[in-house]
């Protein structure tokens, strides 16, 4: 008796084979990838922070560390909130069209009180933290020439953002700096990592 | 060869018997003839040879030095760079263990460098030595890795931040972005949690990577036969006996050759190890000897020297329609070239003895640029170094881009039929 090989069927099997084990991998691999999530402790440890903001002077920035990131509060003077406007032609994004906030620091100060500017101080080029550089006019150091109007300016690869952390154009950060979302207790006291409207 | 039957003893002292028993259970005396005894290199290697060699010397290095670290390091943000500052202080000749370990690792690039230099030099990534070449491009990538995640172990303010912005490089891609970045860190920011994944990486996972591509590396030179500086066949040439011309077994020729290449080198490697282990800021950073501070970045971040060459053309690409993924784009492009250089090099001959003019100007240009563009890297984005990195990101492009072209119109010398002494 000659046993003739069904070479079909044996190649059907072999496909079979392969594409069931081949299911069997990736249903395994998934455990494995999803152990590099962060785990339910970094999340509990990524909660929303209070802090107090009454013995914050004008003019004066704090910053606090909310998930690891810089968080900048600035209380700004009536002058440093009008110099904002004054260049946005020379701005990449002026009306945070690109940019991240939450929908309610969508406007003209991006804050909630326009007195308190709150950001993450990392650069959105490649996460450094940007240095206050308040003060008008040219630096000493000279990488802020005489029309500097006063905001951020990054050491790493030199992009510069103004009293909003709205960022300038030609500098290699794409957009404004982020707003975390965030919302006032009470007049003395902000919750980072919660909307205004869960504060409320 | 394997003796089949053990019984009938063969001749010779214990040594040849035990020899005889052991290859009759296992191909010892196969794989050293087939590897070492026997195995015909050309007879023209040069200076450029060595570096093969003292590649496989500076991984074993750093396989050894590694695992004595890990006895005293902790893998932990709270301890990490603590246990460092012991290693360096109390244990016992702890400091030489570090310095020869972070020392290595510099000098494996250099090593790693020099060798590609010479596979670009003498065409050895040509037909038929292409999965050769990509064996050795994946290594290549395999250590960029291992080194980025061995830099962040010491856990000191430039390991951080340099994290902080390679890490960062993944956020870019649209949509996936920031939930790749988080799954990278598996937290939200840089954390004690990234650094023992980055330790399990950089001492279990790429460690064995890299000795699986090695082995496959040796294996198919061994397959193919090596290169050589005039760029011709030895395989092909043959006396009228059949015997091969123009070749010597590796050993004890050549063994005996890399002894002595790796005698220079450890005299030098020494030398930096004992006299300059920091190379004034290149091998190990100022910053680094501050612990890591998510809440104050170096005044300036760059990469570790070897890296900054892509730095470079990472920051010379602009951001454009809204995101800055072109330049990470651009720089995972700058390393994938490599992959191609065999199908773009068209050139009539292998090796730079016997090209034309434009393929050695091209050559000599590339790895001018390729330094420019590491110098630039290591500076701040002022000028001039802004507009070198772009002139450098457009030659690196254009060197491989038009490979195919212009050395296909270049002019080339014969080749000789045998190899020159």
């Amino acid at each position: 008796m000659t046993e003739a090989i069904d070479k079909g069927r044996r190649q059907l099997l072999t496909a079979a084979t392969a594409l069931t084990g081949a299911a069997g991998v990736a249903f395994a691999a998934v455990p494995f990838l999803a152990s590099w999530k962060p785990s339910a402790r970094a999340k509990a440890l990524g909660a929303p922070v209070e802090i107090d903001i009454s013995k914050l002077e004008p003019g004066a920035m704090l910053k606090i560390e909310w998930r690891g990131k810089p968080v900048l509060v600035v209380r700004r003077t009536a002058e440093m909130i009008e110099r904002i406007g004054r260049h946005d032609d020379k701005l990449a994004d002026p009306g945070s069209e690109k940019s991240r906030q939450p929908e309610y620091t969508k406007n003209a100060a991006r804050a909630i009180k326009p007195e308190y500017l709150v950001l993450l101080g990392v650069c959105t080029h490649l996460g450094c933290l940007p240095q206050n550089r308040f003060a008008a006019g040219a630096s000493t150091d000279g990488v802020l020439t005489a029309d500097w109007p006063g905001g951020f300016f990054c050491p790493c690869h030199g992009s510069k953002f103004d009293l909003s952390g709205r960022v300038f154009a030609g500098v290699p950060a794409p957009t404004n700096l982020e707003i975390p979302p965030y919302g006032f207790t009470d007049d003395a006291h902000i919750v980072i990592g919660l909307d205004q409207a869960e504060n409320a | 060869m394997a003796e089949t039957d053990t019984a009938a003893a063969p001749a010779g002292g214990r040594l040849a018997r035990l020899g005889a028993w052991i290859d009759a259970r296992f191909p010892m005396s196969t794989l050293w003839k087939e590897h070492m005894s026997e195995y015909l290199a050309p007879v023209n290697f040069n200076f450029w040879y060595y570096f093969g060699s003292l590649a496989l010397f500076v991984l074993a290095l750093q396989i050894v030095t590694g695992i004595f670290l890990t006895m005293s390091y902790k893998p932990s943000a709270a301890e990490a760079f603590g246990s460092v500052e012991y290693i360096m202080r109390d244990v016992e000749w702890g400091w030489l263990i570090r310095y020869l370990h972070s020392t290595g690792a510099s000098a494996f690039f250099i090593v790693v460098y020099l060798h590609m230099w010479r596979a670009l030099i003498y065409g050895s990534h040509r037909k038929p030595r292409e999965l050769l070449w990509i064996f050795g491009v994946l290594i290549y990538l395999a250590l960029m890795a291992e080194a980025f995640f061995g830099y962040l172990l010491p856990w000191g303010n430039m390991s951080y931040w340099g994290a902080q912005v390679i890490v960062s490089l993944f956020g870019t891609f649209p949509l996936i972005g920031d939930s790749l970045v988080e799954w990278i860190r598996g937290d939200y920011f840089i954390s004690d949690i990234t650094l023992n994944r980055f330790f399990a990486l950089h001492v279990v996972a790429l460690p064995l990577v890299l000795i699986f591509l090695v082995v496959a590396h040796i294996l198919a030179l061994h397959e193919v036969g090596s290169s050589n500086p005039d760029g011709i066949d030895v395989k092909k040439l043959r006396a009228p006996d059949g015997t091969r011309l123009d070749s010597v077994a590796m050993h004890p020729y050549y063994t005996v050759k890399d002894l002595f290449g790796l005698s220079v080198f450890l005299v030098i490697f020494a030398a930096v190890v004992f006299f300059a282990p920091e190379m004034g800021g290149l091998f190990l950073e100022a910053p680094n000897f501050e612990p890591a501070n998510p809440l104050l970045t170096p005044e300036h971040i760059a990469p570790v020297w070897y890296f900054t060459p892509y730095y470079a053309i990472l920051r010379a690409v602009p951001a454009f329609a809204g995101t800055q993924v072109w330049g990470v784009l651009a720089l995972f492009a700058a390393v994938l070239l490599l992959f191609f250089v065999p199908w773009l090099d068209r050139g009539a001959v292998r090796s730079i003895r016997y090209r034309g003019p434009i393929f050695k100007t091209a050559l000599m240009l590339f790895a001018a640029d390729f330094i420019m563009l590491g110098i630039c890297g290591l500076k701040p984005a002022v000028q001039p170094y802004t507009t070198l990195s772009v002139i450098g990101t457009i030659y690196y492009f254009a060197f491989f881009l038009l490979m195919p072209w212009y050395t296909r119109i270049d002019s080339h010398k014969p080749e000789p039929a045998r190899v020159r002494r």
